[in-house]
């Protein structure tokens, strides 16, 4: 078995990835849903039934030249731990996560390939990319699949196109969405309207793992809802015109923010700062919410010299799952926020604090 | 040909529906015709009386009517209620007519436009062409131009002479 951790790119490189508009596109996926066209679903089908379909998909899956040296492996052989450290990645899902013998992963070399085998479905292959690349991400998937589907008997069906466990996925199975960071429209408080319009195209609006969760960090998941009866064109089509129009709000409402109230930004950000560099204890979620406040920082400039990979790093660092690897798994919640505040303290010691233009200086 | 209820009798009674366009036959004897209520067309359908079959017990339930389950994996409407997720892909025969008025509410339509797998598309191009020219031929004979409806007729049964695509589709 090849090791996790040594395959998995580190933290440090993951943030030094770049994309377009990665200022607010923190990544883009396009995830396709398929199933055998013989076999029970994942979630009704026997252990016995699971296993078979493992066997079958998992052999083509690694055949394909895309997939070449990839990691692959059974859910049964990942640590609790393990399984939760993909999903502070992104790589698999919550519910992928709590799946064990009969449903396996397979990673390409690059990360930019991830297929879930019996998660919900058969099959949950996923393309991946940094910054706003969804056209990019449905094109690699299509080929994708078009090589599996040689190798694989689907379940489609002339009139409900691709046939999957939950009707929600039916047709296209396809699943297009990208995480956003939006601190200037939570701060101006456009947020919840700007929510509410996308709501009403159709599109879902979520929290940074997904169904269910909160927005933590000011980061949103924005994707399609419907995938039956329009093709999968025009569904990325129509996420890419709205995402454009989410960064153009959210790169005008940072202007507005530093043109208007620019003590209140400034206010945000030097607190985040004074209390990431400083703090001696600090949970995960406090951690994510000023990381995204220090994120706007050196967006702005406030951090001269600074990447916006550090931020992006200790925004996967200081994750539980990430923060029990790299030091202790048997660590207790109050542990790990005294160790996570010493790991940012550390990692922000020679990160000067943010350096606002006197008033009344020329640009 | 013995009835395919009680094995026992001769069937008289032989029953075809289809649904879609797939057909199912059931040859049943007079006695459980009758008692499956097999002459009142309104209280009968013979999908139920077909998953009825093997287990007497079954039959008995459906009698009085009990629930669907899948023929190919047993999953029935209820387990639906529960998970919101089907058990197999034929569920989406055997529930079809719960689903339809679902997605309806859930999606843009109810029939896929998108990727289909290269293997079938040949097939679908080839039905959705029919469709297109019976509709012209339709047309034709409407406003009597017999000329355009016969070139119309020739060239659909042509196509319907072809040899099969394939790979045939799941319904």
């Amino acid at each position: 078995m090849k090791d996790l951790h040594t395959f998995l790119w580190p933290p440090a490189e993951t943030a030094r990835r770049h994309g377009p508009h990665d200022r607010i596109v923190m990544s883009s996926r396009v995830r396709l849903a398929r199933n055998l066209r013989d076999f029970a679903f994942p979630g009704w089908a026997k252990k016995l039934e699971r296993m078979k379909v493992l066997e079958t998909v998992r052999p083509a899956v690694e055949s394909l030249p895309e997939m070449k040296d990839s990691f692959s492996e059974g859910m049964d052989n990942f640590t609790v731990l393990d399984k939760q450290i993909l999903v502070e990645r992104h790589l698999i899902s919550r519910e992928h996560a709590a799946k064990s013998a009969g449903s396996g992963l397979v990673l390409n070399r690059e990360e930019s390939f991830c297929v879930m085998i019996n998660e919900e479905d058969h099959l949950r292959m996923q393309a991946l990319r940094p910054g706003f690349q969804i056209r990019e991400a449905w094109t690699a998937i299509d080929r994708l699949d078009s090589a599996l589907e040689k190798k694989l008997d689907y379940a489609f069906d002339a009139e409900l196109g691709y046939l999957t466990a939950c009707p929600t996925n039916l047709g296209t199975g396809i699943r297009v969405s990208a995480m956003l960071h939006l601190p200037g429209l939570v701060l101006s408080e456009q947020i919840n309207p700007i929510i509410q319009s996308v709501n009403k195209l159709g599109l879902a609006v979520r929290g940074l793992y997904g169904e269910g969760t909160e927005a933590l960090g000011n980061v949103f998941q924005v994707s399609n809802q419907m995938t039956l009866g329009e093709s999968e064109t025009i569904i990325v089509e129509r996420l890419e015109k709205v995402m454009s129009q989410i960064i153009e709000h959210e790169e005008n409402s940072q202007q507005t923010l530093l043109e208007k109230k620019p003590k209140v930004v400034f206010n945000h950000i030097g607190r985040a700062y004074g209390i990431l560099a400083n703090a001696h204890s600090i949970s995960s979620k406090e951690t994510m919410n000023l990381l995204s406040l220090m994120r706007l920082g050196v967006d702005l400039a406030l951090f001269p010299g600074e990447e916006r990979s550090l931020v992006d790093e200790l925004f996967l660092t200081t994750q539980p799952a990430h923060l029990q690897k790299q030091f202790s798994d048997k660590l207790s919640a109050e542990e790990r926020d005294i160790i996570r505040a010493d790991m940012v303290r550390g990692r922000l010691k020679d990160v000067n604090r943010p350096f606002v233009k006197p008033p009344g200086a020329a640009n | 040909m013995l009835c395919s209820i009680c094995n026992e009798k001769p069937a008289t009674v032989h029953l075809t529906q289809i649904v879609g366009d797939k057909m199912q036959k059931l040859d049943l004897c007079e006695d459980c015709a009758k008692a499956k209520g097999v002459n009142d067309p309104a209280g009968f359908a013979l999908a139920d009386l077909m998953l009825g079959l093997g287990a007497s017990q079954e039959i008995e339930q459906a009698v009085g009517g009990v629930e669907t389950k899948c023929p190919r994996c047993g999953f029935a409407q209820a387990d639906f209620k529960k998970s919101g997720r089907l058990g197999c892909p034929e569920c989406y025969k055997t529930f079809a007519e719960g689903l339809a008025g679902m997605l309806k509410t859930m999606h843009k339509g109810t029939r896929h436009v998108g990727k289909v797998p290269e293997a079938l598309r040949a097939s679908r191009e080839q039905s959705d062409r029919l469709k297109t020219l019976q509709k012209k031929l339709e047309k034709a004979v409407k406003a009597e131009n017999y000329e355009e409806a016969a070139r119309l007729r020739d060239e659909i049964r042509e196509m319907s002479e072809r040899p099969a695509p394939p790979r045939n589709l799941t319904r």
